[in-house]
């Protein structure tokens, strides 16, 4: 089995959740919240990873070397709300061993 | 009055195929949506994507297992109110079901299943703290009547192809015209871009980049009267614009809307069901499937919303017809009559003895 890798949440509330993130999964960013319930259900994921609703955008606070954004999540968060330069959607975030330390926020609910 | 056996609210995949699975048991069925055309979110948010969950299909784009489902269930003739919204329902004396539209328009059904997805699909609104105040008063989310913008100064808000399509279009009709983007790139169809750039060289929309619509103010009557850029080069710069008109075109996102009024039991943003049987809701008549529904262990795939529309259907059948007797049949061995006249069936195999 693959190694998990330890990774920050904040959730919308502040409270900030230390948690294993498995890498051997397929998961993804937006897909690790939901499993630990960090976000009430229905509030995140609501295209369900098409990068189509940005209901799971973060805020990147570590200097953890991410995959750049592509064309489409770019054009979401062009037309989203509450976006800083830190901005990310959690979908488009596969969780892979590059990822250790990451430390994100989730943004506001729209 | 619109009169029909099923009501469905919400004309996605597991909406239209409970038409083609009420269609076996005869019963006629009718569907509300918000969006102007059937199929949901599989036509709205993503035609051109491929799904590879559907039984038999290796690969389909959801655009196009809407057209089949659309043609699968063509001879049940469904009804359909579209870009309208199922805002109240009541239950009558006769313990028949009243819907009602957010335009006024009525229907009649004793069984209503609730087929709606994520919601309807609403305009998505800035966060500008009082712009709720605004709505119908300078303020709209989409352009219903470009008349109305005639000789006035408006201003758009977006980056998308809507955002775009608008700008241009209202260039020729309205006095001023300003398009606010938070990037200075734009996302939509080449030629829209173009045209924009075209135009705002030839001084006919005012382009504002990057740049946000920060504040709104009002006149004496309540009016909407400026509008708050907030410019956003070295130093964020904050400019005062007289209008008539704002209009944010943000796209739409999914709202579960009137129906959380229903009196209807809700967890987790769904509506909960029994799974055990029926799916039907705390109120008697009255069904949630797809994924609109919760219940233990829910998975919203589409495959899944099949499988509820089809046991729903039993369920209604027997509701309405609680003396008859029935059977399922497969259709395979029964056809498929319409309701149109047509039939389709099996061919009859050939008996033919060696001689």
């Amino acid at each position: 089995m693959e190694q998990d890798v330890k990774i920050t949440i904040i959730d919308r509330e502040g409270e900030s959740h230390e948690i294993d993130a498995p890498t051997d999964m397929n998961m993804n960013l937006m897909e690790v919240v939901r499993s630990y319930e960090l976000a009430p259900e229905g509030t995140i994921g609501i295209c369900g990873g098409m990068a189509m609703c940005a209901s799971c955008q973060c805020y990147v606070l570590s200097d953890t070397e991410l995959p750049e954004m592509q064309d489409d999540e770019e054009a979401m968060l062009a037309e989203a709300f509450h976006v800083e330069n830190n901005s990310r959607l959690g979908c488009q975030i596969p969780i892979t061993e590059q990822l250790a330390g990451l430390k994100v926020q989730l943004a506001p609910k729209e | 009055m619109i009169k029909t056996d099923i009501l469905i609210i919400g004309a996605g995949p597991t909406g239209l195929f409970t038409v083609f699975e009420a269609g076996l048991l005869k019963l006629k069925c009718h569907l509300i949506d918000a969006l102007p055309q059937p199929g949901g979110q599989c036509a709205e948010l993503y035609p051109k994507k491929p799904i590879y969950d559907i039984p038999g299909f290796p690969e389909v784009l959801a655009g196009n297992l809407v057209d089949n489902l659309m043609e699968q269930i063509k001879s049940f003739e469904p009804g359909f109110t579209l870009a309208e919204r199922a805002e109240t329902i009541e239950k009558l004396e006769d313990d028949t079901f009243l819907v009602t539209t957010n335009k006024g328009t009525q229907h009649n059904a004793p069984i209503v299943a609730i087929a709606g997805g994520l919601g309807s699909f609403e305009p998505r609104k800035p966060p500008i703290p009082n712009i709720a105040d605004f709505e119908d008063k300078g303020v709209s989310y989409m352009v219903k009547d470009p008349e109305v913008y005639r000789n006035k100064k408006v201003v758009i808000a977006g980056g998308g192809d809507s955002a775009l399509d608008w700008s241009i279009f209202l260039a020729d009709i309205a006095e001023e015209v300003t398009l606010v983007h938070r990037r200075n790139e734009f996302r939509g169809a080449l030629d829209s871009v173009d045209k924009v750039k075209e135009l705002k060289d030839l001084g006919k929309i005012n382009l504002m980049t990057p740049a946000e619509v920060d504040g709104l103010q009002a006149d004496e009557n309540g009016h909407l009267s400026s509008v708050v850029i907030k410019k956003k080069s070295e130093a964020t710069e904050e400019i005062q614009l007289e209008v008539d008109h704002f209009i944010p075109l943000f796209g739409l996102s999914p709202k579960l809307g009137p129906i959380g009024d229903w009196g209807l039991e809700i967890e987790k943003n769904a509506i909960k069901v029994d799974n055990t049987l029926d799916y039907q809701t705390n109120i008697p008549g009255i069904y949630a499937i797809g994924d609109v529904n919760t219940y233990p262990g829910k998975l919203k795939l589409i495959l899944c919303g099949f499988h509820e529309a089809t046991l729903m259907c039993q369920s209604a059948y027997k509701k309405i017809h609680p003396d008859k007797k029935y059977v399922m049949k497969y259709t395979t061995v029964g056809g498929v009559t319409g309701f149109d006249g047509t039939k389709k069936e099996a061919p009859k195999a050939v008996v033919k003895a060696i001689d």
